[in-house]
């Protein structure tokens, strides 16, 4: 018998096992996708797993470039998925991001959350600065047309929904909003020097905008249009930052982990407070499109709406409304 | 640049490291524009379709009035539609899009799990950078230039696409035994390791291994047992035999 033969009757031998493999391959899918509970498919994953590797292993050797190693590889690689990482279910994957990871999330982001604010406070305090000393510097920061309309002595707010329908003025907003805030977070890539700068900036251009209506006797009436929408929208430009603040000291200061691999931990950790900013900005936009304009509803009403929606944000940031008991994580 | 086709191998607790081909610039190019029309077209369709159904006549024009409802079935789902198609669809077709079905790849984490959501979102949401400044200069840039392939999204969300050929998808064909075949896998593994080996151990030992092997291989099998095998040549023969399935015959 020489080396072939006998490799043909190892490899006939061995390909007697393929039924083992694809009930194998069935059971590691169907704990994987949540479709059985069988605590005997879950007992017997762990003696598959061992199979899978054993015959792997020989695969590799016996038939290296075959249709039958891929397959034992695709299987293996499923089985070691299943074991390890168990079934992943969206609604339990939700539940805990909402009640456990981001208040644990905006626990760990305090000091980032305080400078990035901080940040938006002092920026808009220079806009405001900047444009009381200087006044035509406002055509830096706002449009012609914002300009003109209150040197008409009227914000450009008036009469918008006369010219634009909520739903669309909704969606321009919310969507704008959404992708700001996201790039906030997303340019710390940058070494934190894109988050920073975004803050800046639209610290600097409500800053300078409120000093511009202040000058034209309308800051009443901005603050009016601003209070329902705006308390949730800048608290939310403040976590955005923060998270993006995150990212960027992970790369700036790695430690001992390495640039790469500090900047996936923050960004993966920083980046779960985003599930909350978008749904956030959502109710923001939609309450800057049919609320904040609506001329008929007073500054009592409309600041109601803006500390109420701010309270329903801090709970849902703290994870209450998810059931958690306490914010802080040890 | 580093080598075109490389793998992700992940330690196991079995010895047998897992392995996954990574994916390519040129299958996630194309992953990405068969999504990319396929979320357009969706997105499109449904606005079309619901701002018809709308109005109630031929024409897309949003109403002048406040008409929450518009907003609700007609721009939302639009919107809703093109800009969470892959975080959607990726969280619930567990790494996967038709177009990465289509191109043959799949996200994975670089322990070899499924991504969890946040990883998913992170991944999704660094587009931003990985498309600039046009048409994902950054992203394709990073692709190319990182040795598994990844654009910043995946480096932030610890992900990599993988192949998953559909080969490896269908089973091998399962041999059936022959009836008089002796041996399990597992028997014929182990003479014919014994066999390969035969020529490195010393003749005691083989001797010694070779009949404890055919004690317990061949026990449905007597007349094996029943031949003189105490000859060296004579045991290799009778292993032979053994795994080729023709002893007896």
């Amino acid at each position: 018998m020489n080396t072939s033969q006998r490799q043909h009757a190892l490899t006939a031998s061995f390909m007697q096992r393929a039924n083992l493999w694809q009930q194998a391959l069935a059971r590691a899918r169907r704990l994987a996708q949540g479709t059985t509970e069988d605590a005997a498919d879950a007992t017997r994953m762990a003696d598959d797993y061992r199979l899978l590797a054993h015959d792997l292993a020989r695969a590799r050797r016996l038939l290296p470039d075959t249709r039958t190693r891929e397959y034992l590889e695709a299987a293996y690689a499923s089985a070691h998925a299943t074991l390890h990482h168990g079934a992943w279910r969206l609604r339990a994957a939700l539940l805990v991001l909402f009640r456990d990871d981001i208040p644990a999330v905006v626990w760990w982001l305090r000091p980032y959350i305080l400078w990035s604010g901080l940040i938006l406070v002092l920026a808009a305090g220079a806009g405001y600065a900047l444009v009381q000393r200087y006044p035509e510097l406002i055509a830096l920061f706002a449009s012609p047309d914002l300009i003109a309309s209150v040197d008409h002595g009227r914000l450009w707010t008036d009469g918008m929904l006369n010219i634009v329908p909520s739903s669309v003025l909704s969606v321009q907003i919310l969507a704008n909003n959404i992708v700001v805030s996201l790039f906030a977070w997303c340019a710390g890539f940058f070494f934190g020097l894109g988050t920073l700068y975004i803050l800046g900036l639209n610290g600097v251009m409500l800053g300078a905008v409120l000093a511009f209506v202040s000058q034209h006797g309308l800051r009443d009436q901005l603050l009016t249009f601003m209070v329902a929408h705006g308390c949730v929208e800048l608290s939310v430009m403040c976590l955005s930052g923060a998270a993006g603040a995150a990212v960027g000291e992970a790369l700036v200061r790695p430690g001992a982990a390495g640039r790469i691999e500090s900047f996936r931990v923050a960004a993966l950790r920083s980046g779960k407070l985003l599930a909350a900013c978008v749904p956030l900005l959502i109710g923001a936009g939609l309450i800057e499109g049919y609320v904040s304009p609506n001329p008929h509803l007073s500054l009592s009403a409309h600041a109601a709406i803006g500390v109420g929606y701010w309270l329903f944000m801090v709970l849902m940031l703290s994870g209450a409304l998810f059931g958690r008991r306490t914010w802080a994580v040890r | 640049m580093s080598d075109p086709t490389p793998g992700l191998s992940i330690d196991s607790d079995t010895g047998v490291e897992v392995s996954l081909p990574v994916a390519g610039p040129g299958a996630r190019a194309y992953a990405f524009l068969v999504d990319w029309h396929v979320r357009a077209i969706l997105a499109l369709a449904w606005y079309v379709i619901a701002a018809l159904i709308f109005n109630g006549a031929l024409h897309l024009r949003p109403p002048l009035t406040n008409d929450a409802r518009w907003f609700i079935w007609v721009v939302a789902p639009a919107f809703v539609i093109y800009f969470l198609y892959h975080y959607v669809l990726e969280a619930v077709m567990h790494g996967r899009t038709p177009g990465k079905r289509m191109a043959g790849v799949r996200i994975t984490a670089r322990d070899g799990g499924t991504p969890s959501a946040g990883a998913l979102l992170t991944r999704n949401v660094f587009r931003l950078i990985d498309s600039l400044p046009v048409f994902y200069g950054v992203g394709l840039a990073a692709t190319i230039a990182t040795r598994d392939h990844v654009r910043i999204g995946d480096m932030a969300a610890g992900t990599v696409l993988v192949y998953e050929h559909a080969e490896a998808l269908a089973p091998p064909p399962a041999v059936k035994p022959r009836a008089d075949y002796p041996l399990e896998a597992a028997g014929a593994e182990i003479i014919g390791e014994l066999l390969a080996r035969w020529s490195t151990l010393s003749v005691e030992a083989r001797a010694q291994l070779a009949r404890a092997a055919l004690t317990r291989f061949a026990v449905p099998n007597p007349p094996l047992l029943a031949a003189r095998s105490d000859d060296d040549a004579g045991l290799h023969a009778q292993l032979e035999a053994l795994l080729r399935g023709a002893h007896g015959t």
